[in-house]
């Protein structure tokens, strides 16, 4: 392949001095440029380099500063400065000048300094800003080849706050005649896309046409943003599966023209990107993946050539078919695909087919067992990546049967491993298998005991808190644990008799306070062994002082016979001078409490674990503290988010010292809110606070005599059908390989080594036989945690009757409906009962599942045809046709309180329903606030009783407006709770999650959530001010955003006319209409502003929103864009 | 695709391109490591590598590496295509390309990698959609350098 360039230059310096020859006949040899290489060339040493270099960049500088430098010049001199700092000196100075080069040259220069910029920085470099105008400027060139340039820099590299000024000339140039322009627009939304997607939200549809593009350029380009949407969010845009299925397939049928061809393979770049979204979009999906399996069985048949090209398009294929609802001939097909790399003996290959391996062997676990030779010669190959892919394949292969000899692999590449990334990384894996499959627990120990000391430091905390909370709590079996702790003690005893100043400080931390706790087990063991063997550690040298404190600790709790003591004596003492802090408390408590023994056996209570502690995470007990502090006039606690939001709105407000900065009743009630002196409120948000805090810092601080009443009770049972049951293993012999089906080359002939089958059925065992639940431990910790907790709080048959119900589409009014389309797929779920049906049937099915009380969307919806995935018309649908839901609609109007009768409320909304109980809900606009009603319906014929509704949520505040909870429903009655709301932060829609418990009449408790969307323009308010008003608010606020917005056509005054439809359908209060300019404000409940700034501006609406609450300006203008749109 | 080197045999870079924002310290610190690695490496080794938690991929020509760092979970065997497909670009427009055209014009093997892939996704994958779009560009700086005055808007519509 590499014949293409075959044309090896031996002496660069003879060919720089005969001009004859081909390569040299391009180069300038007057050139400065060219004459520095030359001079480079002729060194000998890298001083004389540098010294060189140096002296160029000298002249550079000179040069770029003089005045008298054209652009010319300095294009060559960008050139010149580029070289340098390809050698790795720093030219810095010439950053400034290659934005100069970029602004100010003609076309030809500007390339260069565009370059140059491209090279020079970085992202976040802060020079960029400078760059922003070229790039505007050069964006409405009528010369194509600076559009281009403009469009190349943006899509490398823009900053992220300037994106909205450029926003709209880039989409422009989505239509523009030029393919190439087009395509390079769409990268660069693209990424834009990446950096900001919110900004991009509204071109959605243009994207579409993108991908609809007569130019397959436009159209591949349109594909990375298609795959990275979808990424997120599948389930949105599963309409498109058929196109890019028949894109698929005419690309795989040569229908594109001859230049994408590429080695005579139609588009593989393309293939490639189009097997990767199918493979996203049939995940899961039963009903999109039959669209995909003819095509994908055609990519197989066609991709037969031998070359590298139809091997990568393959390779992407397997993957894909082994992603998405699988079929039994497709599978079959692409096994054998992977048959052939495995065996093949480019090493390449056998590499790709190795990770194709692994990614399917969860699935797939007999695949395995087909290549166990192979893959047992993978394992000694000679190239580490190799290896380290098997050993990848052999980690999710492992199971009970297999551990001790995966773990023996593992551990001995390990043994080898210098690179960081790979150790800690293989280290997690063998502490996650061991503990998992464990055939006992002497070699639990000792392979923890290894993996402690190869991991060193590099280790991440996890695993040694793991393995401390598995030791302490260990299973049921009191005997069994015992044990492990007895076994633990004695190798730690040994090791510290060994050499401990080996051990790395994890590894001592771990060790002490398994001593500390557990040395007492051992009875021939004397408390003043283990005290002088710790002491011992003290004095390491290396020993850091969060070691050294962990070792106090566990001294602390051996205060216990004459020898020990007088050891202790002399450890506290000498570290109750330490200057390290936290060395001096342990050693003061060291002190104190081997003085009082009964304190001691109180503080630090012998087998503590055995029973379960509380832990009061509402730190309740300070309250009576907090209050004593408030009413002697301390300050009440506040958030650091509270703090800082109220940081940024002094900030903003003392721009104007006098300036009002809100209407006064709206300020005195943010006032209220503040301060609201309850002293319930106050302490039991700082608790709530404190103890995120203590979450947090647990893992890491020194908190030692705490650590174990921190965790929980969640954890591992090892397995005790212990010792590896030998079973005969189904070993293929070299000729079973064969028939596999291998087509190109045969292995060589295996000698059928007697070692390699031994390790291959030590290796392979119980992959064949057994049910796939204990065989794949990655991809199924819930099940093994479920089966190995008999302490589960929750037993399995009180969950499989928690009905859950997720989301249901709250048909609101219309300006809801249309945020919804595009936003959230879930919206097109079945109706009412429908859903609850399927819930309950499948969380019969298999209760464990519904454990998470969610439904994965795939379960509930696998009935329903992909069809329906155009939201607007499903939602509709599903109020419609459902009967009941109409019928309540019309009895639940009855229901509603006095005081919003007249008001503007939304449709009814089915929340959920759960034996009889029926649950909907509305919202009702009022000045001050949004009220949330929730009717709840018991249509059954019997009472229900403790009944309670919580309603909650990030987004929003929630206050219940009810005088009295609902405790009693009786049947055939309806109750109404109310819920004021008012926004806690903006969002594009904000969510309201709620969970109804009650009993039935036959004392079953049952639970069911709900969830209710609401837009953000439901939070909007009007906000009535003055011009002047107006203008001294809007430079107080820091947050603002741009964007051109489309006018409403076909009308006189298109600015008033656009400007109601925002009045009518967001509620924004139209300050003031000035010729071609409008400013229009509004508040966010309680009392957030935003203000408008409007000007037509060439045909469109150019506005210009500000507040002092960071994104609500873009959520806003998200809303403002929805709604014209629908115009 | 996270970035893309080129090094001779002696370990001297010969272009580089980062499509993630890193410091000049971090990129130095890279370039160096890898190029030790890859140097290290044997004719008949595999051409993948995994450094951190990116894949490097990368191909000798002549007496040029070229080297692409991509994430995990991406297609291997596609980016040494890639690589090739940079490689029969450069091959086209400097006919026959050596290294030396490379270091000489490296400013032009920029361009040319620029219009091939953007933003460190494939741009354009026909070669000759590349090309033309060098060479219009090129035939702008020709123009440009005959009659040396009146540059500025030569519409190429």
């Amino acid at each position: 392949m590499s014949d293409v360039v075959e044309k090896t230059l031996t002496a660069l310096p003879s060919l720089l001095s005969f001009d004859s020859q081909p390569g040299a006949a391009k180069l300038s040899s007057t050139s400065k440029l060219a004459s520095l290489i030359r001079g480079i060339t002729e060194l000998t040493s890298k001083h004389e380099e540098e010294k060189l270099i140096q002296q160029e960049l000298v002249a550079i500088k000179d040069q770029v500063s003089s005045p008298n430098t054209s652009m010319r010049q300095m294009k060559e001199l960008m050139v010149r400065a580029i070289y340098c700092e390809m050698l790795g000196y720093e030219a810095s100075f010439c950053y400034i000048h290659a934005i100069k080069l970029a602004q100010q040259g003609t076309a030809l220069d500007k390339r260069v300094g565009y370059l140059a910029v491209a090279l020079f920085l970085h992202e976040s470099h802060e020079l960029l800003l400078l760059l922003v105008n070229t790039v505007l400027k050069d964006l409405q060139s009528t010369n194509l080849i600076e559009v281009c340039m403009a469009l190349t820099i943006v899509s490398q590299l823009f900053p992220k706050d300037m994106i909205p000024a450029i926003l709209p000339l880039v989409e422009e140039k989505l239509t523009h005649p030029k393919e190439i322009i087009r395509r390079k627009a769409v990268l660069a939304l693209y990424k834009f896309y990446l950096i900001a997607p919110n900004q991009v939200q509204h071109i959605h549809n243009k994207f579409r046409k993108a991908l609809c593009d007569k130019d397959p350029g436009v159209m591949t380009a349109s594909l990375h943003i298609y795959l990275q949407m979808i990424k997120e969010n599948p389930e949105g845009y599963k309409d498109l599966t058929g196109s890019f299925v028949t894109i698929l397939k005419q690309v795989v049928g040569g229908k594109l023209p001859m230049d994408y061809n590429y080695h005579s393979v139609p588009s593989p770049w393309l293939q490639i990107q189009l097997l990767r979204i199918l493979s996203l979009l049939g995940k899961d999906d039963q009903s999109s993946s039959e669209i995909m399996y003819e095509v994908l069985d055609e990519s197989l048949r066609r991709a037969e050539m031998n070359h590298n090209i139809t091997y990568a398009i393959l390779y992407e294929c397997v993957k894909c078919i082994y992603t998405i609802h699988p079929k039994d001939e497709l599978l079959e097909k692409a096994a054998k695909c992977i048959g052939n790399f495995i065996l093949s003996p480019k090493i390449n290959l056998k590499y790709i087919g190795l990770k194709a391996l692994t990614y399917v062997v969860q699935q797939d676990p007999k695949l395995a067992l087909q290549h166990q030779m192979t893959i047992i010669e993978c394992l000694d190959h000679p190239d580490l990546i190799i290896k380290r892919e098997t050993l990848e394949l052999l980690f999710r292969i492992t199971n009970g049967k297999n551990v001790t000899v995966i773990v023996e692999k593992l551990l001995d590449f390990l043994r080898t491993s210098k690179d960081d990334y790979t150790t800690i990384d293989l280290m997690g894996k063998v502490a996650e298998v061991a503990e998992k499959y464990a055939p006992d627990n002497k070699w639990f120990i000792a392979t923890m005991n290894t993996v402690f000391s190869l991991g060193g430091d590099l280790m991440q905390p996890d695993i040694p808190n793991n393995f401390l909370k598995l030791i302490s709590e260990g299973f049921d079996d009191g005997e069994q644990d015992r044990m492990l702790r007895l076994f633990a003690v004695d190798s730690y005893v040994s090791l510290l008799q060994g050499e401990p100043e080996k051990l790395p400080q994890r590894f001592l931390q771990v060790i002490s306070w398994v001593l500390g706790e557990y040395s007492h087990l051992r009875e021939d063991l004397e408390p003043a062994t283990v005290v002088r063997l710790l002491a011992h550690v003290l004095d390491l040298k290396q020993a850091s002082s969060e070691t050294k404190s962990w070792v106090l600790l566990a001294m602390t709790k051996l205060c216990e016979g004459e020898a020990a003591m007088s050891v202790l004596q002399g450890v506290s003492e000498t570290y109750s001078s330490s200057m390290d802090t936290v060395l001096r408390q342990r050693a003061q408590e060291l002190q104190n409490l081997h003085l009082n023994p009964e304190l001691w056996a109180r503080v630090l209570p012998r087998d503590a674990f055995t029973e379960p502690l509380e832990v009061d995470s509402s730190l309740s007990f300070l309250d009576g503290y907090v209050s004593e502090a408030l009413a002697a006039g301390a300050a009440p606690y506040k958030s650091p988010h509270q703090r800082q939001e109220e940081l940024a709105q002094a900030k903003a407000v003392s721009m104007e010292p006098y300036g009002l900065s809100l209407p006064i009743s709206m300020s005195l009630s943010s006032l209220d809110g503040r301060q609201s002196p309850t002293l319930l409120s106050m302490s039991s948000g700082l608790s709530g606070d404190s103890t995120d805090h203590s979450h947090k810092a647990g893992t890491t601080t020194l908190k030692l005599d705490k650590v174990k009443r921190v965790w929980g009770r969640e954890g591992y049972l090892a397995q005790r059908e212990s010792a590896v049951v030998e079973v005969p293993s189904p070993v293929h012999s070299a000729d079973q390989i064969e028939e596999v089906g291998i087509s190109q080359d045969p292995t060589p002939p295996p000698v059928a080594d007697q070692e390699k089958q031994q390790l291959a059925s030590s290796l392979f065992v119980g992959l064949g036989s057994q049910t796939s639940s204990s065989l794949m431990g990655k991809s199924e910790p819930k099940h093994q945690r479920l089966r190995k907790k008999a302490k589960d709080p929750v037993s399995s048959s009180e969950i499989s009757k928690q009905t859950s119900n997720s989301i249901f589409p709250p048909p609101i009014s219309v300006d809801n409906l249309l945020c919804n389309s595009n936003m959230d797929p879930k919206k097109s779920l079945p109706s009412c009962t429908q859903m609850t049906e399927s819930s309950q049937g499948s969380a019969a099915a298999n209760g464990t599942c519904a454990a998470e009380g969610e439904f994965t969307e795939g379960d509930v919806q696998g009935p329903e045809p992909s069809l329906f995935r155009d939201n607007r018309l499903t939602i509709a649908g599903s109020c419609e046709t459902e009967e009941p839901v109409g019928m309540k609609d019309l009895c639940l109007t009855s229901y509603l309180p006095a005081d919003c009768i007249g008001a503007n409320h939304s449709e009814f909304t089915p929340l959920c329903s759960s034996h009889g109980v029926h649950l909907s809900a509305c919202h009702v606009h009022k000045d001050d606030t949004l009220v949330l009603l929730v009717f709840i319906s018991n249509s059954s014929n019997s009472d229900v009783h403790q009944f309670i509704v919580q309603v909650d949520s990030g987004d929003v505040e929630v206050s219940c407006l009810s005088e009295s909870p609902v405790e009693e429903l009786r049947c055939h009655h309806v109750e109404v709770c109310q819920y004021s709301l008012t926004a806690k932060r903006p969002s594009v829609h904000l969510e309201v999650s709620g969970l109804v418990s009650f009993n039935m009449p036959d004392r079953t408790p049952q639970t069911t959530h709900f969830s209710y969307k609401l837009p953000l323009p439901s939070f909007i308010r009007p906000l009535e001010l003055s011009t002047e008003e107006y203008g001294t608010m809007w430079l107080a606020f820091s947050h603002d955003t741009k964007q051109n917005l489309t006018l409403v056509a076909d009308v006189q005054d298109s600015l008033r006319a656009t400007l109601d439809v925002l009045e009518r359908k967001l509620h924004l209060h139209v300050v003031a209409i000035i010729g071609m300019e409008g400013i229009v404000a509004c508040r966010l409940l309680p009392d957030q502003p935003c203000l408008m700034h409007c000007r037509v501006h060439g045909g469109t609406l150019a506005v210009w929103l500000r507040s002092p609450v960071p994104d609500l300006p873009d959520c806003l203008l998200y809303h403002c864009q929805r709604a014209l749109q629908e115009v | 695709m996270q970035f893309m080197l080129l090094f001779s045999r002696q370990g001297k870079l010969r272009l580089q391109k980062w499509y993630l924002p890193l410091s000049d310290k971090e990129r130095k610190k890279i370039s160096r490591d890898l190029v030790q690695t890859i140097l290290a490496r044997k004719p008949k080794m595999c051409s993948f590598l995994e450094w951190r938690d990116l894949k490097i991929v990368y191909k000798r020509y002549a007496s040029l590496y070229f080297c692409c760092a991509v994430e995990d979970q991406d297609n291997e065997l596609i980016t040494l295509e890639i690589i090739h497909r940079y490689v029969e670009l450069l091959d086209k427009y400097f006919g026959s390309v050596c290294e030396l055209d490379i270091i000489f014009n490296f400013e032009k093997a920029y361009f040319i990698l620029d219009e091939f892939l953007l933003g460190g996704e494939a741009q354009e994958t026909s070669k000759k959609n590349v090309l033309k779009a060098i060479e219009q560009a090129d035939l702008l700086q020709e123009e440009a350098e005959a009659p040396r005055s009146v540059l500025e808007e030569i519409g190429l519509t």
